[in-house]
C-alpha cells in the first residue's frame, strides 16, 4: 500500500528550488532554506516568485511528482506532471467509457450521488451542532434530489440536479458561520467577493492539486471527466474525483478554521478590482491545516480499513480504475459518515 | 521507520576525506542532517536496505565506523530535542 507523503508547499517570496543529489534544495540568496530527500515527497507547490531549476522538474518528472504553479495568491497558473504512465489500456477503456453516453451518464450520477450524499451528511452534522431549522430543511431538500438519482437519468439531468443541490447547499452555508465579522452570501469566484470565497477557492485549488496527482499516479488521464465535460487545460477527472471531497473536506476545513476562531476577517484585504485576498500569515495558516487534517484517520466505508484523509483520492482513483477496468461492476462512491 | 546514523571517518588521508563526503552525500540523500555527523533517515524496510548497503560500500572497516539506531514507527515519542538547531518534521506540514 502506497503512504502519505508529505507535499511541500513553498510561499516566501523569492527562493529558487533545485535538487541536489536525490533531495529537493530550497534556497533564497545563496542560503539553504530546507533539504529534503525527494522519497519523502509526493508532490510541490510553490505561490509566487518562486523559481525552479529544469534539473529539479526533470527529476520530479522522474519520480512521479507533480510540481504546481499558483499564483502569490494561489491562483492556479500552471502544472509540470510526470510523463503518462501505467497502462495505455486502462487510459483507453476510460476514453471509451467518456465517449459511451449511457456508461459516462452512470459514471456522472454517481459522482453527484456521492456529492449530494456527502453534503447531506455535512448539513445535518451542523444542524445538530447549531440547532439551525433552516440547515436541517436545506438537508432534507438536498435529500429528496438525491431520491431523484436513485435510476439512471441523462447527463444533462444529473449536472442540473447537481446544480441545483449546489444552491440549496451555498444558501444556508452563512448559517453554519458562528464567527463575528464573516459573511458570505453566494458562491464567486474569479475574482472571489468574499473572505468565505477567497477561502474556498484557495483550499479547492489545493485540493484539485492532490486530486489531480493521484488520479494520474492511478494510471488515468486527469483531463478526460465523465461529470465535467472536456475543455483544453481543465483536468475533467481530478475535478469529478473532487466533487466528492468539496464538503466533507474543503469546505468543513473553512468553516472550521473560521468558527474555532484560527483566522481573523480583519487578515483579508481588498484588491482595486474587488476581489478578496487573504495575507500571507493567513495562507500559512490554512496551509498547516490543511496538511495536518490530510493525516487525520478515517474507516473507509468500502474497503473497511482504516486509511488517512489524504490516501483517500488515492484510493477513490484506485476504485475507479478498477471499475473502468471490469474488476468492479460499479463504482463505489465515498460516503462520509 | 527513522534510523538514526552516526559516522566516524578517519580524515587524516586524502581517501579518508573522500570516503567522509561520500558518506555525508548518501546520508543526505535519505534523510535530515540534525548534527554534524548524525543524520535521521525516515525510510522504508526496501529504502534502508539499500542505503545500509551503500554505506557499507563506503567506509573502510579498519579506520571508520558507522552506528544506526532503530528508533522504529513511533519514534516521536522517543525523540526529544534541546537547543539551538531545530530540525524539520518530515511528516508534518512543510511549508517555507
Amino acid at each position: 500500500m502506497r503512504h502519505v507523503l508529505n507535499t511541500l508547499y513553498v510561499t516566501t517570496q523569492g527562493t529558487y528550488i533545485h535538487k541536489d543529489g536525490e533531495t529537493v534544495c530550497v534556497s533564497q540568496d545563496q542560503k539553504v532554506l530546507l533539504q529534503i530527500p525527494i522519497h519523502t515527497l509526493e508532490g510541490i507547490v510553490t505561490f509566487g516568485r518562486v523559481g525552479t531549476s529544469p534539473a529539479l522538474l526533470g527529476f520530479c518528472a522522474e519520480r512521479g511528482l507533480a510540481v504546481s504553479f499558483l499564483s502569490r495568491s494561489g491562483r492556479y497558473l500552471a502544472c509540470v506532471r510526470p510523463p503518462s504512465s501505467g497502462n495505455v489500456l486502462l487510459r483507453r477503456e476510460q476514453f471509451r467509457v467518456a465517449d459511451d453516453d449511457y456508461r459516462r451518464a452512470e459514471l456522472a450520477r454517481l459522482f453527484v450521488v456521492s456529492k449530494l450524499a456527502n453534503a447531506r451528511q455535512m448539513l445535518l452534522r451542523s444542524a445538530r451542532t447549531t440547532g439551525d431549522e433552516a440547515i436541517s430543511k436545506a438537508a432534507h431538500e438536498i435529500g429528496c434530489l438525491g431520491k431523484q438519482l436513485d435510476v439512471s437519468v441523462s447527463i444533462d439531468t444529473a449536472r442540473g440536479i447537481e446544480g441545483n443541490a449546489a444552491q440549496i447547499y451555498f444558501n444556508v452555508l452563512n448559517n453554519r458561520i458562528q464567527q463575528d465579522g464573516f459573511q458570505f452570501c453566494s458562491r464567486s469566484r474569479r475574482p472571489p467577493l468574499d473572505a468565505i470565497n477567497s477561502l474556498l477557492s484557495f483550499v479547492y485549488t489545493l485540493l484539485a492539486h492532490d486530486c489531480a496527482a493521484a488520479v494520474a499516479s492511478a494510471g488515468l488521464d486527469p483531463q478526460v471527466g465523465f461529470l465535467h465535460a472536456d475543455r483544453p487545460g481543465r483536468p475533467g477527472l481530478a475535478l469529478d474525483l473532487m466533487e466528492e471531497f468539496r464538503a466533507t473536506f474543503a469546505d468543513r476545513l473553512v468553516l472550521r478554521l473560521i468558527n474555532r476562531g484560527m483566522i481573523q476577517s480583519k487578515e483579508f484585504h481588498t484588491s482595486p478590482s474587488g476581489a478578496i485576498f487573504m495575507d500571507d500569515k493567513t495562507r500559512k495558516t490554512v496551509l498547516v491545516a490543511y496538511a495536518e487534517r490530510k493525516r487525520e484517520t478515517i474507516t473507509h466505508p468500502f474497503l473497511d480499513e482504516t486509511a488517512e484523509i489524504g490516501m483517500l483520492w488515492h484510493i477513490q482513483a484506485m476504485l475507479l480504475a478498477r471499475h473502468l477496468r471490469g474488476d468492479l461492476d460499479s463504482y463505489p462512491i465515498m460516503l462520509w459518515r | 521507520m527513522l534510523i538514526v546514523v552516526t559516522y566516524d571517518v578517519n580524515t587524516q588521508t586524502p581517501a579518508g576525506r573522500k570516503r567522509l563526503r561520500q558518506v555525508a552525500k548518501a546520508c543526505e540523500n535519505h534523510g535530515q542532517r540534525v548534527q554534524f555527523s548524525v543524520f535521521e533517515c525516515l525510510v522504508d524496510p526496501a529504502q534502508w536496505t539499500g542505503l545500509r548497503l551503500q554505506l557499507l560500500d563506503i567506509i573502510d572497516e579498519e579506520s571508520d565506523s558507522l552506528r544506526f539506531y532503530f528508533l522504529g514507527k513511533n519514534w516521536k515519542r522517543r525523540l526529544e530535542h534541546v537547543g539551538a538547531k531545530q530540525g524539520y518534521d518530515p511528516t508534518g506540514p512543510l511549508i517555507i
